[in-house]
């Protein structure tokens, strides 16, 4: 018993094969949809199936939902300066056009 | 800690850890502490994907109708795959099953390397049509598309920067899958000490990841397929 204590949590192979399953039916799923025109919608529900498959990776394949505290943080603010990078650059070239007529 | 713990984990706990759990957390830890930078790092190139692709859109759309979909979705597959026998790889070092983990990481080299064949048929089409930035690059379909080529080079930059940089990462991790496989006939790893299996395993998902976003970003822009 005292040695399963300093062990890492183990998961059921199944649970592996049923993210895995997930996984190639999104993966499908994103193909299947990128066919039908849904305008603006199209990159939307594109991103949206990307990331729930990233989602499922880190918890499950990457453990992080039986990780510690201390690792979760780690990725959320990862997660948080990547959000920042991204959103903080296209404060500057989504509102270029603003003040005059110029796009550049 | 029962004292037989103690004396089975001895060969694996270095000196300035307290205890094998301590020893596990700090490298686990270390691990996401540089995939945390592959983070930032593979961001900047997401960042100028962003950039352009708000700046050109359709020259961006007419760049991705060149991508082959059905090769990038089978990737997409095979790399889903190469997970799974990774995700079981780490399973069978938690659980003692030394075999069964070297069988299970030949598989995942194996889907690494099928991966890598499938995408140099894709950059071997785009290098002979002159889809490569640079002096020879060409794009006859821009003009009828009333778009700048020079527009449609920056996303193959974009395509070749971004997909490269994820081969080479590829080709890295085949490279410390090889590692782990031949320290694991060796018989370095057991449930008690399966760190470099499990740190290497991450390394190898997150490369998965990065794929999950570039397969819908490169290759689905737009649902002009195959017109």
């Amino acid at each position: 018993m005292a040695s399963e204590e300093h062990r890492q949590h183990v998961l059921p192979a199944s649970i592996y094969v049923s993210i895995w399953a997930i996984l190639m039916f999104l993966t499908g799923l994103t193909v299947f949809v990128s066919f039908i025109e849904l305008h603006n919608w199209n990159i939307v529900l594109a991103l949206v199936i990307a990331t729930i498959k990233a989602t499922l990776v880190v918890l499950f394949f990457m453990h992080l939902y039986y990780s510690s505290k201390l690792t979760k943080v780690t990725v959320i603010v990862a997660i948080f300066f990547l959000f920042l990078l991204l959103a903080l650059s296209m404060t500057d070239y989504l509102t270029r056009g603003w003040l005059t007529n110029q796009i550049h | 800690m029962a004292t037989s713990d103690i004396e089975i984990a001895e060969h694996a706990l270095q000196h300035h850890f307290a205890s094998m759990d301590q020893q596990r957390e700090t490298s686990t830890f270390g691990m996401w502490l540089f995939l945390v930078t592959e983070i930032m790092f593979f961001g900047g190139l997401f960042c100028a994907y962003l950039v352009y692709r708000w700046t050109y859109y359709q020259a961006f759309v007419e760049g991705s109708q060149t991508m082959n979909i059905w090769l990038g979705a089978t990737n997409t597959a095979v790399l889903i795959c190469s997970s799974l026998t990774m995700a079981l790889a780490v399973r069978c070092a938690q659980t003692d099953k030394r075999k069964l983990m070297i069988v299970l990481l030949l598989i995942t080299m194996v889907f690494g390397l099928a991966f890598l064949g499938i995408k140099a048929v894709e950059y071997h089409e785009h290098w002979t049509n002159h889809q490569f930035p640079g002096p020879n690059f060409q794009f006859d379909a821009a003009e009828a598309a009333g778009v700048n080529p020079q527009n449609v080079q920056i996303y193959f930059s974009l395509y070749w920067a971004m997909t490269g940089l994820h081969a080479l990462h590829m080709v890295i991790g085949i490279g410390l899958v090889t590692w782990i496989v031949i320290a694991g006939a060796r018989g370095m790893y057991s449930a008690d000490y399966y760190s470099p299996v499990e740190n290497v395993g991450l390394y190898w998902h997150f490369v998965d990841l990065v794929w999950i976003y570039l397969f819908p970003l490169l290759y689905l822009i737009s649902k002009k397929h195959g017109g």
